[in-house]
């Protein structure tokens, strides 16, 4: 047994308790700045108490947006980051482990060529390749669509060796007792191999809806109109006039408004999140 | 390792391959291709003809002393925030490790901030350190430093590492937090009857049977720096000032943008791609290397 001392574990507690602080202390700020009103946020003064315009900042700034700046209300940029997280995660599960089923379950020529194929664009985030995808993309006429937010981020190999790997793990004996009551491969994937991925699917998908809620360059490069814009785009949007014509309490609403949806996923679906952390990053 | 049992169908696999392997050509093989010949082509001012120039895009970037300028802050920015967001997370972890009761409600409350978007978490920043409004910023000024991150390049500097480190904090805590607790107990308690003090315990214990994970953080956070702290450079500083906050990934984007210079930009991208492959090599490396553990 280690030593236990009330000094060591009040320490532990102090140290820990700031580190709570330094995480919480920006997001809270933010919170307090959206529930007032745009004067009493830019004089500089803004109490640490919340305000009493919250409801009035959160309704301007999903339903009206805002006026000096002439910005989208932000409830169709939540539908746009919605449609584009959930397809980025939909899409990846799907794509994914269609190929990793090919690559475990199936013999064919050029098997090991396909699985190299996708697994090399492990090494290349789409930030070092963005104009030419960005020109791909244009050529394809898909700027300003779902399409065109969705396609280029699924292309990568995450999802397939994630799914590799659990179904390595998968005993033979399944497939051979299927094989028996006479199931081809698309029985044996829907009855057997589809109920066992659910968890690993539920934790890819937590880890791609987080990605896909996120993105940044890849939006504001392929979206020209603004009513294709995700959230977090809009944010940026909203400050880029003159400090002091900046709607601060509009923008920090939207802020939290972002951060809601991925934030609410971390923590409702801890262990969901972990293991796909701790998964996708093997 | 390969399965024993396996379908014998002909055209099946090459169906269920098929969504990912179009969608991999057609928006990565293709456009990094692209990249990579587009590095060894110069366009005229209007982008109709292009001619072949050899090497010539790369001699012109290395003659470039803001390219030298974007390395040295890359390197800048990837060790602070590296060495920062490590050692900060380590300490909380090992805090949070000490058999504490409260220890996974604490894991909730560091790790929260891994679901907040970079380019939100520049924002937030921005918002406490902008010179005339900021809760954090008026202090500064009050104690009569001329904060202004707007116009002072170091000051611009320390809030994007700020901000990079507070987002980096939560995952690497996580990481930690999970490899203190791999380690027996056993050993610590070893250690403790020989009489080793905390302090002692965990520079010549815990941290070297830590190492595997801290290797593969420092790796991880270097590529975090390199690629996901864009959307936090651009929030803050855009790039400035005068350059200051340009990293390699900032300039490209830059360079491709507001230059057009397409030919130049792909060369810093190819440039870029031999790095991350490096990097990833190291990666991979660690993890085979991990498995003896």
């Amino acid at each position: 047994m280690v030593e236990h001392r009330p000094l060591t574990d009040f320490i532990a507690y102090a140290i820990l308790t700031l580190g709570i602080f330094i995480v919480a202390f920006p997001v809270y700020l933010a919170l307090v700045a959206s529930t007032h009103d745009a004067a009493t946020v830019v004089g500089g003064h803004m109490p640490a108490v919340p305000g009493s315009r919250t409801l009035e900042n959160y309704y301007r700034a999903i339903f009206v947006g805002g006026s000096r700046t002439s910005r989208e209300p932000v409830a169709n940029m939540l539908i746009n980051s919605f449609v584009s997280a959930i397809g980025i995660a939909v899409g990846k599960i799907f794509i994914s482990i269609l190929s990793a089923y090919a690559v475990v379950y199936f013999r064919f020529p050029f098997r090991k060529t396909a699985f190299w194929i996708i697994f090399i664009t492990l090494m290349l985030p789409v930030e070092v390749r963005i104009y030419p995808t960005y020109k791909v993309v244009a050529d394809l006429r898909l700027l300003d669509t779902y399409a065109g937010l969705i396609l280029p981020l699924i292309a990568s190999a995450t999802g397939t060796l994630l799914f590799r790997q659990f179904f390595m793990t998968v005993p033979d004996e399944l497939l051979e007792a299927s094989r028996i009551d006479g199931a081809g491969p698309f029985r044996f994937f829907w009855d057997t191999l589809l109920p066992l991925s659910v968890t690993t699917m539920a934790a890819l998908f937590v880890i791609q809806f987080i990605y896909g809620w996120n993105q940044y360059l890849w939006p504001l490069l392929i979206t020209t109109q603004d009513s294709m814009q995700t959230i977090v785009i809009g944010i940026k949007k909203m400050l880029v006039a003159t400090d002091e014509l900046a709607e601060w309490q509009l923008a920090m609403a939207t802020a939290v408004l972002a951060m809601l949806p991925p934030v609410a996923v971390v923590i409702f679906m801890q262990r969901l999140f972990v293991r796909g952390l701790v998964q996708t990053e093997k | 390792m390969e399965k024993s049992t396996v379908f014998n169908n002909r055209l099946l696999p090459y169906l269920l391959l098929l969504p990912q392997l179009v969608i991999t050509v057609v928006f990565f093989y293709w456009p990094a291709s692209q990249a990579i010949w587009q590095s060894f082509l110069r366009e005229d001012a209007f982008g109709l003809v292009s001619e072949f120039v050899g090497l010539e895009n790369y001699q012109a970037l290395f003659a470039q002393p803001e390219y030298y300028r974007s390395m040295l802050t890359t390197v800048i920015f990837s060790t602070l925030v590296a060495a920062l967001s490590l050692s900060i997370a380590l300490l909380f972890a090992t805090q949070a490790d000490k058999n504490l009761k409260a220890a996974p409600a604490y894991k909730t409350l560091m790790i929260w901030p891994y679901a907040v978007a970079p380019a939100v978490a520049g924002v937030l920043w921005f918002f406490m350190f902008q010179p005339s409004l900021g809760m954090l910023a008026r202090p500064l000024r009050g104690m009569g430093l001329d904060w202004n991150p707007l116009l002072n390049e170091n000051h611009a500097m320390m809030l994007v590492v700020m901000a990079s480190v507070w987002k980096q904090i939560s995952y690497n805590f996580l990481f930690f937090l999970a490899g203190l607790q791999s380690i027996p107990k056993s050993v610590i308690e070893a250690s403790a009857i020989d009489g080793a003090r905390p302090v002692r315990r965990f520079w010549t214990i815990i941290f070297p049977l830590l190492s595997p994970t801290t290797f593969f953080l420092l790796v991880v956070n270097v590529v975090y720096v390199f690629f996901d702290t864009f959307g936090i450079i651009d929030a803050v500083t855009g790039g400035g000032p005068a350059g200051a906050t340009t990293t390699m990934v900032y300039k490209v984007y830059a360079d491709g943008r507001l230059g057009g210079d397409l030919g130049g930009s792909a060369a810093q991208s190819v440039v870029l791609m031999v790095i991350v492959i490096a990097l990833t090599a190291i990666q991979f490396r660690y993890v085979e290397r991990k498995v003896q553990y």
